[in-house]
């Protein structure tokens, strides 16, 4: 839950019984805690005028699924500690772990990780963290996935996870994890991943990409031009009755729009998974 | 990591104001996030029930009846585990106590342990003892205005000394529980308590 979250919905309508449950209670206080990591700045990356990528080399990285994300933790001389959660947006089979952070002008952190941290820099981190906005290829398709903003970022390191994996299959296997991008920025600049998703989409039939900017697209600009809604889903999502796994991320009001519009075209609200972004997971 | 590494260059803005009373990692916000994880449910009112269940028996209910049980109303901080904090929230609902007090005059018998089950399948566990003792809230209400759903509404659980992945959104039923079960988000890797002020954020927190 990075942009993480207080509350759910999910699959279980009825929690198991007393076998996994009576072992997995107290199993969790008897856990390994989540180490602090001290990951050094392999290399920076700019992605937008407002966003950079971070590569890190994570000493001891116990490795993460698509979609998980880290906290990162910045101590001052004196002390004083701010903590904030970033997705990763690098895909499990990859060397560095990748963060992509939109710097927030009044944020306390981010500034600091977009202006501030150079190549050799040094970062404490823990990680992976949740368990439930993650996907990979073994859990099959379709893949629908719906990104506003800054919430492309974890859907990335599905689609990067997705591609690594894919290469070199054959068509069977492509055709059995097909997937769907749609994609909301407010302008072309904004677009983090361009020439990457480009790449991705051009290489890959079984990929779809579709890009919606909200704000001053360019003159020759093709495609969809408005917020995300109902008929841009029933135009671009799978049909429910593919039965897609839903991914949904972005600022609140995106997610709360694109959720509910999914559910009413009659996808199954277990199978949507969402997760909010923003300052603080997006204001209402 | 014994001690902490000090970022280069990093000042940070703190929140003398905040001092006390932000549990550790967290900062203030004025804002109200929203955090889900799946698409918000929609219960007609007059499909809505609550439901306290214990050993064999169950106290139920109706939105109306439930609208004529004593109201308290809150100010309380309230701490999310993805690190904000928000001071000063204003709720009204029905005290926990009050459930528990309406249910066992029904012979509904408690349990240590409780399972909070929300419209959509989420789930929360916590001790009997979090919740009751003037602890806990099924509220209704936020800032004098019917609980919006985004926010839970119509009811969600309140629990303002736990990380608010405790203060379970839709809420319709408490289960009291002879042996603990873990939750949604405490089978993901999250603490099985979550006291921000312990900073029990993720199982094997201290």
């Amino acid at each position: 839950m990075p942009a993480t979250s207080e509350t759910v919905s999910t699959a279980r309508s009825e929690p198991t019984a007393s076998p996994t449950a009576t072992t997995a209670a107290p199993a969790a206080s008897r856990a390994r805690p989540i180490a602090w990591r001290l990951a050094s700045v392999v290399d920076v990356v700019p992605e937008t005028p407002r966003a950079r990528t971070l590569r890190l080399d994570v000493p001891g990285w116990p490795g993460h699924r698509a979609g998980q994300h880290v906290d990162v933790r910045l101590t001052a001389e004196d002390g004083y500690q701010a903590q904030r959660s970033y997705s990763i947006g690098s895909a499990p089979e990859e060397l560095a772990v990748a963060l992509t952070v939109e710097r927030l002008d009044d944020g306390e952190v981010s500034p600091y990780l977009t202006d501030e941290l150079r190549p050799g820099d040094r970062l404490e981190l823990r990680g992976p963290i949740g368990g439930h906005f993650v996907w990979d290829v073994a859990l099959g398709g379709p893949l629908l996935l719906v990104a506003g903003g800054s919430g492309i970022v974890p859907l990335m390191a599905m689609l990067r996870h997705r591609a690594i994996v894919l290469a070199g299959a054959n068509d069977g296997a492509r055709h059995r994890v097909p997937a769907r991008l749609l994609y909301s920025a407010r302008r072309w600049d904004e677009v983090i991943y361009r020439d990457e998703l480009a790449r991705l989409h051009e290489g890959d039939p079984t990929l779809d990409v579709a890009l919606t900017l909200t704000r001053e697209p360019p003159p020759e600009w093709a495609g969809f031009r408005r917020r995300i809604d109902r008929m841009m889903l029933a135009e671009v999502a799978w049909p429910p009755a593919e039965r897609p796994h839903a991914f949904v991320c972005g600022p609140t009001p995106l997610v709360e729009s694109v959720a509910a519009a999914l559910v009413d075209l009659g996808h199954d609200p277990a199978a949507v998974k969402t997760e909010r972004f923003g300052p603080t997971g997006g204001a209402t | 990591m014994s001690e902490p590494f000090v970022s280069r260059g990093f000042r940070g803005r703190r929140q003398s104001a905040a001092a006390g009373r932000l549990p550790p990692g967290q900062y203030e916000t004025r804002d109200f996030p929203v955090l889900s994880a799946g698409p918000t449910p929609r219960t007609p009112l007059a499909a809505w029930d609550f439901t306290l269940r214990g050993r064999g028996t169950a106290a139920r209910w109706t939105w109306e009846e439930f609208q004529a049980l004593p109201r308290e109303t809150v100010t309380v901080d309230i701490h999310c585990v993805t690190k904000w904090s928000k001071f000063g929230t204003v709720w009204e609902g029905v005290s926990v106590d009050t459930l528990l007090a309406e249910a066992g005059a029904q012979g509904v018998e408690p349990g240590p342990y409780v399972l909070a089950v929300s419209d959509g399948g989420y789930t929360t566990n916590l001790p009997l003892a979090d919740v009751a003792g003037g602890k806990a809230w099924v509220a209704t209400g936020y800032d004098g205005a019917p609980l919006a759903p985004e926010h839970g509404g119509p009811a969600r659980l309140l629990v303002p000394h736990l990380y608010f992945w405790k203060s379970a959104k839709w809420v319709r039923q408490l289960r009291l529980m002879e042996r603990d079960e873990a939750g949604f988000w405490e089978s993901l890797g999250y603490h099985n308590f979550g006291d921000p002020w312990r900073e029990q954020r993720y199982a094997g927190d201290e």
